[in-house]
C-alpha cells in the first residue's frame, strides 16, 4: 500500500514537471504581454505583475498591420487547405477505389519526396513566383502549402476509404449514382471524421509556415502572422518591441491552443495515421 | 462493369488524379528537376538573372574552397544528432508516463502536444525574450538559484548559442516524438507485461524485453521523421541567430537561405540544395538500413 501510494507521488510529480517543461515558455508569454511595460523591463524579472495593463495589445493593432496579417493568414491558411483535400480527396478514391496500376507505388514515392527540406525548393520557386509576378500574391503561398501536404493528406484518406464498405457504393450503383455522385454523396460525408482530421493538421502546417512565407511576402500587409511577428521592429532596427511580441504571441497561438485542447484525440490518431498503419 | 457512355474507370481515375497529380509536379517535381539544371548554370545579379553554362563549377566549389558550407554542414550534423538523441530519450520518457492512467491524463496529453502545434517562427521570438541577455527569464532564474554567478549572453557567444538553439529545438519537438512512440504503446497487449510479471520480469526487464522490440518500428519512423526534420532546421535558427554568433549556428537550410538571396545567386543556390538533397538522401538510407536489420532479425 505504501508503495502504490509513493508511486503515484512519483508519477503525479513527473507529469506535473512535463505539463510546465511544455507551457512554460507559452505562459511566460502571456505574463509578458499583461504586464506593464516598465515591469517587463526591470530587473530582477517580476514574475507577477503589479496589474494587468492591456496595453500592449492595443499598439499591436494600432502601430503594426496585425489585423490585415491575421486576415492574410486566415485566408490562405483555410484556402490552402480547402484546395489539398479537394486534390487529395479525389486523387485517395481513385487509389483506394478504382484499381490503379501502379497506385500505390505512386504513392510511397510522393511520401520520399515530401521528406526532403522545403528549403531545397526555395531557389527554383523563387524563380517561378518571381517569373509569373506573384510575389505579394496570395496564391504565392496557398499552391505550395496545398501541394506539400498531399501526399500526407491522400496517404490517411486513401487508407480511410478503403475501410469504408463497397457493398455501400454497389447499392448507390444501382440506384443510379454517377460515380462522382458516389463519392460526393456516399464517400466524403461518411468520411467526415477523417476529412476534419486530416484538415485540422493540414491547417496547422499552413498556419504555422514560416520558409515560404519570408520569402514571397515581401511587404509588410502582405505577411502571414509568423513571418509579421518575426519581423516586428520599434522606432529603431535593434528596438524590439518585446510587449508587442508577446501579445501578438498569445493572439496567434490562441487559435491553436483551443484546436489542441477540443481535438487532441484527433490530432494524435491523425499525425500518427501514417506511422501505425503503414 | 463498363459503362456505354462517358469514361472508363481507369480514365476516371487518371482525372481525379489530375489536381494532386498537377499540384505537386508543379511545387515539387518541376523545381527537383530546375534544381539539377541551374546547378550547373551561372545565374545571378553578376549575370544580369541570365544563364550561362557552369559545368561542374558550383559542385567543385562546394567540395573543395567553401569553408562556410563545411562549417554548415558540421553545425547541422551536431545539432541534429545532440537534439534527437535528446529528443527521443526525452519522447520515450514522456510517453511511458503519459501511457499510464492517472487524473488530468487528457489535459497533460494536450499540454505535450502544445509545443509541437505552436509556429516554430513565433515560439523562436518567445525563446529569444527567454534568452534576453539584459532581462530573460533565463538568466533571472539560474541566479537566482545560484548556478550563475553574472548574466549570460545565451545567444551571443559560442558553443552556447548552439546549444541554446538545441535546448529550444528540444522543447519544440519533443512532444512529435512522445506522441508517435504513445501511439506505438496503444497497440501492445496488457496480457503481455502479465505474463511477463507471472514469469518473474520485473518493471525494467518488461521493458526491455516487451516494450523496446514491439516498439521499434516506430521507433525507426520516428527517428527518420525527426532527423530529416532537424537536419533541415530552418525557422527556429533563423529568427534566434540568423546563425550567428560567427556563423557557429548556421544550418545548411540557413546558409543556402541567406547565401541565395543575398545575391540573388540561384546557380549556386541550385548547386547548394542538390547538396542537401543528397545528404539527406543518405540519412534516409542510413535509417532505413535499422529497418532492414529488423526484418533479417525476424
Amino acid at each position: 500500500m505504501k508503495r502504490k501510494r509513493f508511486l503515484s507521488i512519483g508519477i503525479a510529480l513527473g507529469v506535473g514537471v512535463v505539463v510546465l517543461f511544455s507551457l512554460a515558455p507559452f505562459l511566460w508569454q502571456v505574463v509578458t504581454s499583461l504586464k506593464p511595460s516598465n515591469e517587463i523591463f526591470s530587473r530582477p524579472v517580476r514574475y507577477i505583475p503589479s496589474h494587468l495593463d492591456l496595453s500592449a495589445y492595443v499598439k499591436i493593432f494600432s502601430r503594426h498591420p496585425f489585423a490585415r496579417q491575421i486576415l492574410n493568414s486566415v485566408f490562405i491558411a483555410c484556402a490552402g487547405t480547402f484546395l489539398c483535400l479537394f486534390a487529395s480527396s479525389l486523387a485517395s478514391y481513385a487509389l483506394a477505389r478504382l484499381r490503379l496500376r501502379g497506385g500505390r507505388g505512386f504513392l510511397l514515392f510522393l511520401l520520399f519526396l515530401s521528406l526532403f527540406p522545403p528549403v531545397v525548393l526555395i531557389v527554383p520557386l523563387y524563380e517561378m513566383v518571381s517569373t509569373f509576378g506573384l510575389m505579394n500574391n496570395y496564391l504565392a503561398l496557398i499552391i505550395p502549402y496545398a501541394a506539400l501536404n498531399v501526399p500526407f493528406a491522400t496517404w490517411v484518406l486513401t487508407s480511410f476509404f478503403r475501410q469504408i464498405p463497397e457493398a455501400l457504393e454497389d447499392a448507390a450503383k444501382v440506384d443510379g449514382l454517377s460515380r462522382l455522385g458516389i463519392l460526393v454523396r456516399i464517400i466524403l460525408p461518411l468520411s467526415a471524421p477523417a476529412l476534419a482530421t486530416t484538415a485540422i493538421l493540414v491547417f496547422i502546417f499552413c498556419w504555422n509556415e514560416f520558409l515560404f512565407a519570408l520569402t514571397f511576402m515581401t511587404r509588410a500587409t502582405s505577411r502571414t502572422v509568423p513571418v509579421g511577428i518575426a519581423m516586428l521592429s520599434g522606432a529603431s532596427q535593434y528596438e524590439i518591441p518585446w510587449d508587442q511580441i508577446s501579445a501578438a504571441t498569445v493572439l496567434t497561438t490562441l487559435p491553436l491552443v483551443a484546436f489542441v485542447v477540443l481535438s487532441e484525440r484527433r490530432i494524435v490518431e491523425g499525425l500518427t495515421a501514417g506511422a501505425v498503419k503503414g | 462493369m463498363r459503362r456505354k457512355r462517358g469514361l472508363s474507370d481507369a480514365q476516371f481515375a487518371y482525372l481525379l488524379l489530375l489536381p494532386a497529380v498537377f499540384l505537386f509536379g508543379l511545387v515539387i517535381l518541376y523545381p527537383v528537376a530546375r534544381n539539377v539544371y541551374l546547378s550547373f548554370q551561372e545565374k545571378s545579379i553578376t549575370t544580369g538573372m541570365a544563364e550561362h553554362f557552369a559545368g561542374l563549377k558550383h559542385y567543385g566549389k562546394i567540395f573543395t574552397s567553401d569553408l562556410r558550407f563545411r562549417q554548415a554542414l558540421g553545425n547541422t550534423v551536431y545539432f541534429t544528432v545532440v537534439s534527437v538523441a535528446i529528443e527521443f530519450i526525452l519522447g520515450l520518457a514522456f510517453a511511458l508516463l503519459l501511457d499510464l492512467s492517472f487524473r488530468g491524463r487528457n489535459f497533460a496529453r494536450a499540454s505535450v502536444i502544445l509545443p509541437w502545434a505552436l509556429p516554430t517562427a513565433v515560439m523562436a521570438m518567445a525563446w529569444r525574450w527567454i534568452y534576453h541577455d539584459v532581462y530573460g527569464v533565463a538568466n533571472d532564474l539560474l541566479l537566482r538559484l545560484g548556478i550563475l554567478k553574472e548574466a549570460v549572453a545565451w545567444l551571443g557567444q559560442h558553443p552556447l548559442a548552439m546549444h541554446a538553439a538545441i535546448f529550444s529545438d528540444v522543447w519544440k519537438t519533443t512532444s512529435f516524438m512522445a506522441l508517435m512512440f504513445l501511439a506505438g504503446l496503444q497497440p501492445i497487449p496488457q496480457d503481455l507485461y502479465a505474463a511477463a510479471s507471472i514469469d518473474g520480469a520485473g518493471i525494467w526487464g518488461r521493458f526491455r524485453h516487451i516494450t523496446l522490440p514491439l516498439l521499434r518500428p516506430v521507433m525507426v519512423l520516428a527517428l527518420l521523421f525527426r532527423s530529416l526534420q532537424a537536419f533541415a532546421v530552418f525557422d527556429l535558427i533563423w529568427v534566434l541567430t540568423q546563425g550567428g554568433p560567427g556563423g557557429t549556428t548556421e544550418t545548411l537550410s540557413v546558409y543556402l537561405y541567406s547565401y541565395t538571396f543575398r545575391y540573388l545567386n540561384l546557380g549556386y543556390g541550385a548547386a547548394l540544395s542538390m547538396a542537401i538533397f543528397s545528404l539527406t538522401l543518405i540519412i534516409i538510407f542510413v535509417i532505413l538500413l535499422f529497418r532492414k536489420e529488423e526484418v533479417e532479425l525476424g
